[in-house]
């Protein structure tokens, strides 16, 4: 925090704050890093203050993402924490978890510490996630308290499912103890050995061997079963993907388990069909799955069955990804079209109100993983905010984006929602 | 932190077209959907002419023009006869396989593909364990792009060979080929469809040619969603009752190297699945019997049957080089290309 950094009012904007429900014309003045007021338009004296014009804007909490790959430490070819983060800065967020499978894999504090040291260069706020157990090779557990005390929020093996029933009881047991969600990569991969997309027709046609629907639905299912086994345990389902899997989620909920899941701005906005002709920057995993399940996606966003639209933002270098399909790394980018998407998908396509598709992108995922003092407006919160014009059209370009890695299907797309300011901690990261 | 000027959207420059925007070069051929009726009548009008053609004269066509044959995969038929092809076309060919090249290093397609290019190779052959390989090597190198076979995708120069050992067959000549050559014709592909790059570019082919195509084979090999890939298939499990409605029979091997781990009962599925000579006299006594090869003999096919007065196999090999020849020519041509699909 820098608390030379001159005062900031932002007037004239619709403001949205969905944990507070607030939807209206307001001024805001951010002092000293933090949110210092919130009142009817005109009514805040502040002559020290910076003026940021934000009629016709909306101004909502910064934007969190609770799924990203930063790829620091090890891959900085791909990406760092400073290119990732100012990435994520130009799309509107101002907090992200990291994901542990880096190089070395996030499984001791003195990495999770190293991920938030002032060296790292992060624009924004970085929430480590630890990996679940040791290596991520599902075998032993890490130190969960030593871990929360380095500052990890949650832990999980993404990249890998935590397979054996045994181990994932003692993680949800573990985390439990200590109030930590365990996020799971859902794919049960004895049935995805050598699968690069999803499985069904367009497979078979492409000659690639298929992820069959069941190998995420499955261990969405395996999970909840133990779940209900361990008192106060806390499930997350990261880049939920399939309609029996999340329905699976929401026959959870309605038992009173603590179930939560992320649906991925790729996965309610494309299809298998993007592939085309072997375009590795539609591989990914999850993969891109039918129209049915991408229907099924959006109207679990739409009935709130989702907690957070969270990017799964995976760089890869172009030399990674201009490979032979089945060999190409999985990934893509998300953390610039995120906020563009959620709003032209869902907000224009589905007519869903903007309070609630930002709710997802901001109080929810700060909910659903416990980041304190994270996605509110409201006075003594951090001066984390995002302006953008819900009006405004724009066209994605690939090559302009401040990740280090390109590897994006929306390149060239045009998006509505585009953003003018992002401020984190009372600085200023981006203005348009 | 350090204190940093706060970004704006427009301060780089972006590159060129992406990668995967990257145009194939409209002679490729990499998929059999790639030629329109009228495009696959003129390749086979094409490789009658160059069958037919004096060996000297034709050994001028693309005289000291050079052809790189890139193979990741072994193979007997499918190299020899593209080799054979374009070098009795008078083209300079070079062959570049996995174990004998930098790709032993590390090497990747792309970067093979661009030295290719940049040693002169006007067209690339490639066969590659990949599905796909050759949409990458198209776009890397703009240049004509050949698919002798990617992983389990395609391989349409055997569907065009196999095509017109058909007509043969059925005596139906090559300047004649429409939509409804093969009208009232059915055809059974048999055995391993799942893993088959010939069986996608027959089953995508020869119905657009007016053809029934059945394909038969048990469900871990042909799963239910084979027929939907194209229109003109249907699946039918019961090899002979696939047999009773059919004039030709293709027969696949099941393909070991690929099978990653599924359990074939090999007796039960010989039992069920097996071209002998009893099935074939009960069924199919005047039919013809296919088989791309390499078969497995006592596997899929008997020696009686491969060996036998129906079997098309050495036809088979044999119009591999006229097609062939004709796909070459077509690739190195300046010409405009007739009726092209993409």
């Amino acid at each position: 925090m820098n608390p030379a950094q001159k005062p900031l009012l932002i007037r004239g904007g619709r403001v949205i704050d969905p944990a507070t429900g607030l939807d209206a014309l307001r001024d805001l003045l951010f002092r000293d890093g933090k949110m210092a007021a919130i009142e009817n338009p005109g009514k805040i004296r502040a002559p020290d203050a910076e003026i940021f014009n934000a009629k016709g804007m909306i101004v909502a909490p910064g934007l969190i993402d609770i799924h990203v790959h930063l790829r620091e430490p090890g891959q900085g070819y791909k990406e760092t924490i400073a290119t990732g983060t100012a990435a994520a800065a130009v799309g509107g967020f101002t907090s992200i978890c990291a994901m542990p499978n880096t190089i070395p894999i996030n499984d001791r504090p003195e990495i999770t510490r190293w991920i938030q040291a002032d060296e790292r260069g992060a624009a924004i706020r970085v929430f480590p996630i630890a990996a679940a157990t040791r290596g991520s090779l599902g075998e032993a557990l890490t130190d969960y308290a030593a871990l929360k005390e380095a500052g990890a929020i949650a832990v999980t093996d993404d990249g890998k499912p935590i397979l054996g029933d045994a181990i994932m009881l003692e993680a949800l047991r573990a985390a439990a103890k200590l109030n930590l969600p365990v996020i799971q990569h859902a794919e049960d991969t004895r049935l995805t050995g050598g699968c690069s997309m999803n499985a069904g027709a367009l497979a078979f046609r492409l000659g690639l061997r298929g992820m069959p629907v069941e190998a995420e639905s499955g261990l969405v299912e395996r999970d909840i079963a133990l779940l209900k086994q361990v008192p106060n345990a806390h499930l997350h389902v990261a880049h939920l993907s399939t309609k029996r899997a999340l329905d699976a989620v929401r026959n959870a909920r309605r038992q009173g388990l603590h179930v939560t899941c992320e649906v991925t701005p790729h996965h309610f906005a494309l299809t298998e069909d993007r592939i085309g002709l072997y375009d590795t920057n539609a591989k990914m995993n999850p993969p891109l799955r039918a129209e049915s399940d991408r229907a099924a996606m959006t109207e679990g966003i739409l009935d709130g069955t989702v907690d957070a639209i969270a990017t799964d933002h995976a760089p890869h270098a172009a030399h990674e990804k201009e490979q032979e399909f089945e060999r190409a790394p999985n990934g893509i980018t998300g953390l610039e079209t995120a906020l563009g998407l959620a709003i032209s998908v869902l907000h224009i396509q589905h007519k869903m109100p903007l309070g609630k598709v930002l709710a997802l992108l901001t109080h929810r995922p700060a909910q659903a993983l416990n980041l304190k003092g994270r996605g509110s407006l409201a006075p003594g919160f951090p001066a984390d905010v995002v302006v953008f014009n819900p009006e405004g059209k724009w066209v994605f370009d690939a090559g302009q984006s401040r990740s280090r890695s390109k590897n994006t299907p929306f390149d060239g797309w045009e998006l509505q929602g585009q953003v003018r300011l992002t401020m984190s901690e009372g600085r200023i990261l981006f203005r348009d | 932190m350090p204190k940093k000027k706060p970004q704006s959207r427009t301060t780089q420059k972006s590159p060129p077209v992406s990668f995967f925007n990257q145009p194939i070069h409209p002679h490729s051929a990499i998929s059999a959907n790639d030629f329109s009726v009228a495009e696959v009548r003129h390749i086979l009008e094409s490789a009658d002419a160059l069958e037919k053609e004096n060996p000297i004269k034709r050994a001028n066509r693309l005289a000291k023009r050079r052809v790189a044959l890139l193979f990741y995969e072994s193979s007997t038929r499918t190299r020899t006869s593209f080799e054979l092809a374009a070098k009795a076309l008078g083209a300079d060919t070079t062959l570049v396989s996995a174990l004998s090249s930098s790709i032993e290093k590390g090497e990747s397609l792309k970067d093979t593909g661009i030295t290719l290019k940049a040693l002169g190779a006007e067209c690339i052959i490639l066969r590659s364990p990949y599905s796909g390989a050759p949409y990458l090597l198209a776009r890397a190198t703009g240049i004509p792009i050949l698919n002798a076979g990617d992983g389990m995708a395609e391989h349409p120069s055997q569907a065009l060979l196999d095509l017109r050992t058909i007509l043969q067959f059925l005596g139906i000549r090559s300047s004649t080929v429409s939509e409804k050559s093969l009208r009232g014709v059915t055809l059974t592909i048999c055995g391993d469809i799942l893993h088959s790059r010939v069986a996608r570019s027959n089953a995508l082919l020869l119905p657009r040619l007016g053809a029934k195509v059945i394909l038969c084979g048990p469900p871990q090999l042909l799963p239910e969603v084979a027929a939907s890939i194209g229109p003109g298939l249907t699946i039918e499990r019961d090899f002979d009752k696939a047999l009773g409605q059919s004039q030709i029979v293709m027969m696949l091997r099941i393909q070991a190297e690929r099978l990653a781990g599924l359990a074939i009962d090999l007796d039960d599925y010989r039992s069920r699945y097996q071209a002998n000579a009893e099935r074939i006299a009960v069924r199919l006594a005047r039919a013809l019997i296919m088989h791309p090869g390499p078969i497995i003999r006592g596997m899929e096919i008997t020696s009686e049957v491969a060996d036998g007065l129906q079997s098309a196999i050495a036809n088979q090999v044999y119009n591999g080089v006229p097609i062939r020849m004709a796909l070459v020519a077509r690739a190195l041509s300046t010409a405009p290309k007739k009726g092209s699909r993409r």
